[in-house]
């Protein structure tokens, strides 16, 4: 069922490779900015659960990147399906739409995991160290990028062009990175506001990672409810694949 | 062999393929022409898996193209009209990726991308990135990569458009030797000639429907044996002979400027699609 998941996952990672310091450089931009910017300029004027704010947004910073950089591959599917018509490659093999979706989805969140390393690197040299070595830190990152590359492998083919792929960004990934608990407490929002943020998934991805980091226990709702709609998403990431053939 | 039956495409309000069928047996080049729109590039995206078909069916070597998807999909190598090659990575990973999508041992891969390398003259650019190659290498890389699964049947859609005349000789030298190799070909082309030196049998494609399929030779003698291409007014006429002197003859009472040569396969076409010829 899963034959030929290698060679499209193997694909984005020599991709991946070829761009490597490109793309570090560009995964360590924002969170650099952001740490400057917010976490600077707090500076120890607020405190959220005994910690800094460079605490608070590390974890925060965590989740907005995995997420950001797991939705990015949809961008790379985009350009292989209507600028290089790669994707026709794997129509045309005999691979199921599962090993399609698995290797693009694994190679989304291969992305994820070394944009978080760059983040927790990144930390260090503000001075920030918080409690990595929990497996559940790892789990939430890893559900949340789960999720949004399913979303990304799902929606890459349902758009019609790069113009859309953008668009998708503009309306989906930017307004839940800063709506997701990414720079501020959900809890401090007005109830109305604070009830729509949390069926975000990536409130709960940003809720775990942080209280994880923070060696507090974070329940198992989010993890489940991560699971549960990185599932439906890979579903019917799946669905729209068989669907991308005109 | 390659079976299709009352195939049709319709996208919206457009009937693509009107009802198509034919058989191509195993080891036979196949010429499927027609002018832009007539319905190649959909029959080849269907047979392929690309894009599905409204109405009929098809089978590749026995296997249905939809019933038995995957196992049909082994049976082709397919070479599109456009470059569909992974730029950023080099002439051995384009390769290399396409055996793994095909479940080939590591070392029975690597040997035969070797070989494959060998045969297009390519080895000295194993390592080379695509995006440094030139278009005709390219065109090359791509008829090596559908042959990594070692198919039966192979699709060519345009295999030498956009290349320079010593370039595309040097492909139709390829597609031939492919072919000795027992190799089914299905090739799409815009250039009458490619069809003519190549192909076993032709097929006309016009408006989505099949208007003829037979051999080169067969073709052309039904249409004449020589032409003369002349001005009516602003636009070309072609007018077929069946002898030279026939030829002559006309040309006696020409005033006007007037080219004779041999019949070729476009004037078939152009006769046989209802298309200013005269014969």
């Amino acid at each position: 069922m899963l034959n030929g998941f290698t060679a499209v996952f193997l694909r984005e990672i020599l991709i991946l490779k070829r761009r490597f310091k490109r793309q570090i450089l560009s995964m360590s931009v924002s969170p650099l900015l952001y740490l400057i910017a917010f976490g600077y300029a707090m500076g120890d004027a607020a405190r959220f659960d005994g910690h800094t704010y460079m605490e608070f947004l590390i974890p925060g910073l965590v989740a907005m990147s995995s997420m950001t950089q797991a939705f990015a591959i949809g961008t790379d599917i985009n350009v292989a399906r209507f600028y290089w018509h790669i994707f026709e490659e794997f129509q045309a093999a005999p691979i199921s739409n599962a090993a399609y979706v698995a290797g693009e989805v694994l190679a989304g969140m291969t992305r994820a995991l070394i944009s978080v390393a760059v983040i927790l690197i990144i930390g260090l040299f503000f001075k920030v160290t918080l409690n990595y070595y929990n497996p559940l830190f790892w789990l939430a990152v890893g559900l949340n990028s789960f999720l949004f590359a399913s979303l990304a492998v799902g929606l890459a083919m349902l758009v019609k062009s790069h113009a859309d792929q953008s668009l998708l960004t503009s309306f989906v990934i930017t307004p839940m990175a800063f709506l997701g608990g990414t720079f501020f407490p959900v809890d401090r929002l007005p109830v109305w506001a604070a009830k729509i943020i949390f069926l975000l998934p990536l409130t709960h991805a940003s809720k775990a990672i942080r209280q994880t980091a923070f060696g507090a226990s974070p329940g198992c709702f989010s993890y489940l409810l991560l699971t549960a709609i990185g599932i439906i998403l890979f579903l019917l990431a799946l669905k729209c694949v068989g669907q991308a053939r005109d | 062999m390659i079976r299709i039956e009352n195939l049709k495409k319709s996208y919206k309000n457009i009937q693509a393929l009107k009802g198509v069928g034919f058989r191509v047996p195993a080891g036979e080049l196949f010429a499927y022409l027609g002018p832009n729109g007539a319905g190649k590039t959909t029959t080849i995206r269907i047979l392929t898996g690309l894009t599905r078909r409204s109405g009929g069916n098809a089978w590749l070597n026995g296997f249905n193209i939809e019933k038995e998807e995957l196992l049909a999909k082994r049976q082709f190598g397919l070479v599109m009209q456009s470059i569909n090659l992974d730029q950023e990575l080099t002439v051995f990973e384009n390769l290399d990726i396409h055996g793994r999508l095909f479940n080939i041992a590591s070392d029975e891969r690597k040997k035969k991308i070797d070989e494959l390398l060998e045969y297009v003259d390519l080895i000295d650019r194993k390592d080379s990135l695509v995006k440094q190659l030139s278009g005709g290498m390219k065109r090359r890389l791509m008829i090596a990569r559908a042959l990594v699964h070692s198919p039966e049947i192979l699709f060519l859609d345009e295999p030498t458009v956009g290349l320079d005349a010593d370039i595309r000789r040097r492909i139709w030298g390829l597609i031939k030797k492919i072919q000795r190799t027992g190799a089914t070909i299905f090739l799409t082309t815009h250039y009458i000639e490619e069809a003519e030196f190549l192909a076993d049998r032709v097929a006309f494609l016009d408006e989505g429907k099949i208007v003829i399929i037979d051999t080169p030779q067969r073709l052309m003698s039904q249409t004449g044996a020589w032409a003369i291409d002349r001005m009516d007014g602003d636009r070309m006429e072609t007018v077929c002979f069946r002898t030279r002197q026939e030829a002559d003859t006309f040309i006696a009472k020409q005033k006007e400027s007037y080219t004779l040569r041999r019949v070729n396969l476009e004037d078939s076409f152009l006769l046989l699609t209802g298309k200013k010829v005269q014969c």
